[in-house]
């Protein structure tokens, strides 16, 4: 089996065009009856995972979601856009509300050496939480290559050419596998699964397993205060003159 | 005077699923309880409606296509792959297996976003190559369903000719059968078919002379034929330009001594009608649905208008005139997407008749959607009349749902007459048994008899069924069930046969009929959602209430006017004057200044 094994992210998270709210008690946002869908670094992780596979670079895509049971429905979609096989790890309750990054990032790591995983694409940031922190810590975890916020990726011999988007610019590197690349927007345009698609997804397999299965510690190393909306925007005030304006910006202590 | 003991059974059951009016000794009511998909069934719709929604959201776009008037070639190339050509084509063939309920699930997001695309996938998997999927042989559905439901194919429904519309049956085009009975030879020329020009697989319906088994007369009769473009002879007209659904190809059909195999027989030769009254009956139910999408969006949009519109110092929505609007805009929606899947779950149950639901179903949403386009842009204002706000195409496209597909005013008699067919059968049979007494005095003693019986049997039976909450619109109903079947056999005492011919009546009983069943429907799926516990359940409660209330006055209104002398003279007077006008070639009165 020459192609590469493909271990892709899926993440379950609130959908990007939905209005978030806090919770009353100020523990987190609204979750409950809101919509959610994959995370859409991870849609674009999967699609290039497919394109992989198309060009016969890849020859199997495992996907994975950690979370309660409607990931299934998650890892329904990304079968339906061209994963071969899906896991879902099983957290539920207080377990997943707490479950951060470094948690994950140990499920992978452990899914990554069980399933001989050659190459693990995730999305480089998840909506939600924002960390970008998961992929970066597979590597660490496994001792293998990242290559982080990839806008390109092409194989070649044992390695990959990826090309980084970062605040300087554009970076070239190679990276030897097996590695970690997490996706970033401009990667490329994920495909709409389609309706026949989905039904025949329904015939792939999903296996079912819990962080307990993989030795995997999910204890949280941090904890979450309090989550606030942003400070309601003020109205200002008008003033007459450069006067005014400079004494009223004296007044509030800013000059 | 003997006593008749007629007692009224009202029966609207899953598998009878019909409102109908039986001579029974005792009555007995089962409203059956709400559709309901398991939980398999609902995780497939989640997953189906996700991308049908992000590409009607995301890729689709409604008003290029209304200027373009055409489904842009990549858009219908995007549709081939989503899978939306083939949505119930089973997955065998290369579709997606979709349920009637799963189906309308789908094509109400569809309505919500473009009629015109909606209709151009209806009119291909609705009732294009309906027929092939219910009446065809295995050989018919191996060979055509596979690139019908990729959408490879495009499929068209041809029925209607230019003196052939809703008098169906009086269709012309003919197909004979050659010498060597190896081919039926095609004549003739179809208008307005949807999918017409674009079509290479048309379910088309043509006269065939065949020998009357017991007269054997030489009879004409319809046949229905699968006919391939590629069989040669066969041409479409330029695309008519239409007020709405403009991207929605519509053209004439000509057919040229077109050699049709004989194979391509759809069902039995001379039952071709039969054939093309199931077809659309069957596609009716997607309609309501989509429509029922439509009037959400609508909905929505009048939602933002009215809570950020502000006049005289306040949000438009605190004014009663605006809510009076939404507040019918909201029940008409609910009613109808009540209608809807009750419909779609009685068929996806087995129920083999639901004809009459199906057309009620297509009248009352179409009617319902245009009033709701109305108001959406009578409370938007100027700006409801401009391009921009993408309301008037809602509106032209909406105008024909009360046209095609059995015209609104054909159905309204079809209800009628369904419902007057019953309580006819069962009058004769009685007249039969009560031969040389005099049936018109009895009949109208037992009919006011019957009206106090009907009232103390029905009620405890529908109340068991409905949630405590509504027992009132329970009562509400059964009363009015009871009024409509006896207005039914008044009907008919008095009109026996010539009844079909009284169309001011038929309207105003069919009108009552339509508000029957969406008393029942809204009251099945608000019973439904009170047991549950639904968070919205208290405001569907409203709706209900409310409906059930204008409802109730409508029913009675309109049953009293089929009786009451001064509105049957209404009735004359209206018919002189049309006759008038027709004489007179417009308008008949003199001008006021003359």
């Amino acid at each position: 089996m020459s192609g590469l094994r493909v271990l892709v992210g899926c993440k379950r998270v609130i959908d990007y065009a939905v209005k978030v709210r806090v919770r009353p008690d100020k523990t987190g946002v609204v979750t409950e009856g809101v919509k959610h869908s994959m995370n859409p670094f991870d849609e674009i992780a999967l699609e290039e995972a497919v394109r992989l596979k198309e060009k016969s670079v890849a020859s199997e895509i495992v996907a994975v979601s950690c979370g309660p049971k409607q990931c299934q429905e998650t890892l329904r979609t990304a079968l339906a856009v061209g994963a071969d096989r899906a896991i879902h790890v099983t957290v539920e309750g207080e377990e997943y509300e707490q479950l951060q990054p470094l948690a994950v990032a140990k499920i992978i790591a452990k899914l990554a050496q069980q399933e001989k995983t050659d190459l693990v694409i995730l999305g480089k940031q998840a909506i939600d939480d924002d960390s970008a922190q998961t992929g970066q810590m597979v590597a660490g975890i496994l001792g293998w290559p990242q290559a982080t916020f990839a806008s390109k990726l092409l194989k070649e011999d044992g390695y990959l050419k990826v090309t980084r988007e970062v605040d300087g610019g554009l970076e070239h590197i190679k990276v030897k596998l097996p590695a970690i690349v997490t996706a970033d927007l401009r990667l490329n345009e994920p495909r709409y699964a389609t309706l026949p698609n989905i039904m025949k997804a329904k015939k792939k397999p999903i296996t079912t397993l819990t962080p307990k299965d993989l030795g995997v510690d999910t204890s949280p190393r941090f904890s979450v205060l309090s989550v606030e909306d942003p400070p309601q925007r003020e109205a200002g005030s008008k003033v007459a003159n450069v006067d005014e304006l400079i004494a009223k910006l004296k007044a509030v202590g800013v000059v | 005077v003997l006593h008749v003991c007629v007692s009224m059974c009202v029966c609207m059951c899953a598998h009878v699923c019909v409102l109908h009016v039986c001579v029974h000794v005792c009555g007995h009511m089962c409203v059956h309880s709400y559709a309901v998909l398991n939980e398999e069934q609902k995780e497939n719709m989640r997953l189906l409606i996700e991308p049908t929604y992000k590409f009607f959201e995301e890729v689709n776009d409604a008003a290029r296509n209304d200027v373009e008037e055409q489904v842009p070639p990549e858009i219908m190339k995007s549709l081939q792959e989503l899978g939306a050509f083939g949505l119930q084509v089973p997955i065998e063939l290369g579709g997606v297996g979709l349920t009637n309920t799963q189906y309308a699930r789908l094509v109400e997001v569809v309505g919500g976003y473009d009629l015109a695309v909606g209709i151009a996938l209806g009119a291909h998997q609705s009732i294009g190559f309906k027929g092939i999927t219910l009446f065809g042989t295995k050989e018919q559905r191996e060979k055509y369903l596979p690139q019908l439901a990729s959408g490879e194919k495009i499929a068209a429904f041809c029925l209607t000719e230019s003196s052939s519309g809703s008098d169906a049956s009086s269709i012309r085009s003919k197909a004979i059968l050659s010498d060597d009975g190896k081919h039926y030879i095609l004549n003739g020329s179809k208008i307005w078919i949807s999918n017409g020009g674009i079509a290479e697989v048309m379910t088309v319906f043509a006269q065939t002379p065949g020998k009357d088994a017991k007269t054997g007369e030489v009879k004409d009769k319809i046949s229905a034929f699968i006919v391939e473009r590629g069989f040669g002879g066969v041409t479409s007209g330029p695309p008519e330009k239409k007020m709405g659904i403009k991207a929605s190809n519509t053209a004439e059909v000509f057919y040229d001594n077109v050699h049709i195999p004989v194979q391509n027989l759809l069902g039995k030769e001379g039952e071709g009608f039969k054939v093309a009254m199931n077809i659309l009956n069957n596609g009716r139910f997607g309609m309501a649905a989509a429509l029922s999408g439509t009037m959400k969006k609508l909905i929505e949009r009048a939602v933002q208008h009215v809570t950020t519109r502000v006049q005289f110092g306040n949000k438009l929505e605190v004014y009663g005139d605006v809510q009076e609007k939404l507040a019918r805009m909201a029940m008409m929606q609910y009613v109808t997407e009540s209608i809807a899947y009750l419909l779609s779950g009685n068929m996806d149950r087995g129920c083999t008749e639901f004809q009459l639901e199906a057309a009620i179903s297509k009248v009352y949403a179409s009617e319902a959607a245009w009033e709701v386009v109305d108001e959406c842009i009578q409370l938007h204002g100027g700006m409801g009349f401009m391009k921009a706000a993408g309301l008037e195409r809602v509106m032209r496209d909406m105008r024909i749902f009360r046209i095609f597909e059995g015209s609104n005013d054909i159905l309204r008699l079809f209800v009628s007459l369904t419902g007057l067919q019953y309580a006819g059968s069962h009058l004769r049979a009685l007249e039969r048994d009560l031969k040389g007494f005099k049936m018109d005095v009895l009949m109208s003693e037992g009919v006011k008899r019957t009206k106090r019986m009907v009232g103390a049997r029905i009620v405890p039976s529908i109340a068991g069924q409905v949630h405590a909450d509504l027992a009132s619109q329970a009562e509400q109903l059964s009363s009015a069930l009871g009024d409509f079947g006896a207005s039914c056999e008044s009907l008919l005492l008095t009109h026996r046969k010539d009844i079909i011919n009284q169309q001011f009546l038929l309207k105003r009983l069919s009108t009552a009929c339509i508000d029957l069943y969406g008393m029942a429907a809204v009251l099945s799926r608000a019973s439904k959602a009170l047991s549950k516990g639904v968070p919205t359940a208290a405001h569907e409660k409203a709706l209900t209430v409310t409906f059930c209330q204008q409802a109730e006055e409508r029913i009675r209104r309109n049953l009293g006017s089929l009786r009451s002398a001064s509105h049957l003279k209404v009735d004359a007077s209206m018919a002189t004057i049309a006759k008038e006008i027709c004489k007179h070639g417009g308008a008949v009165p003199t001008h006021p200044l003359d």
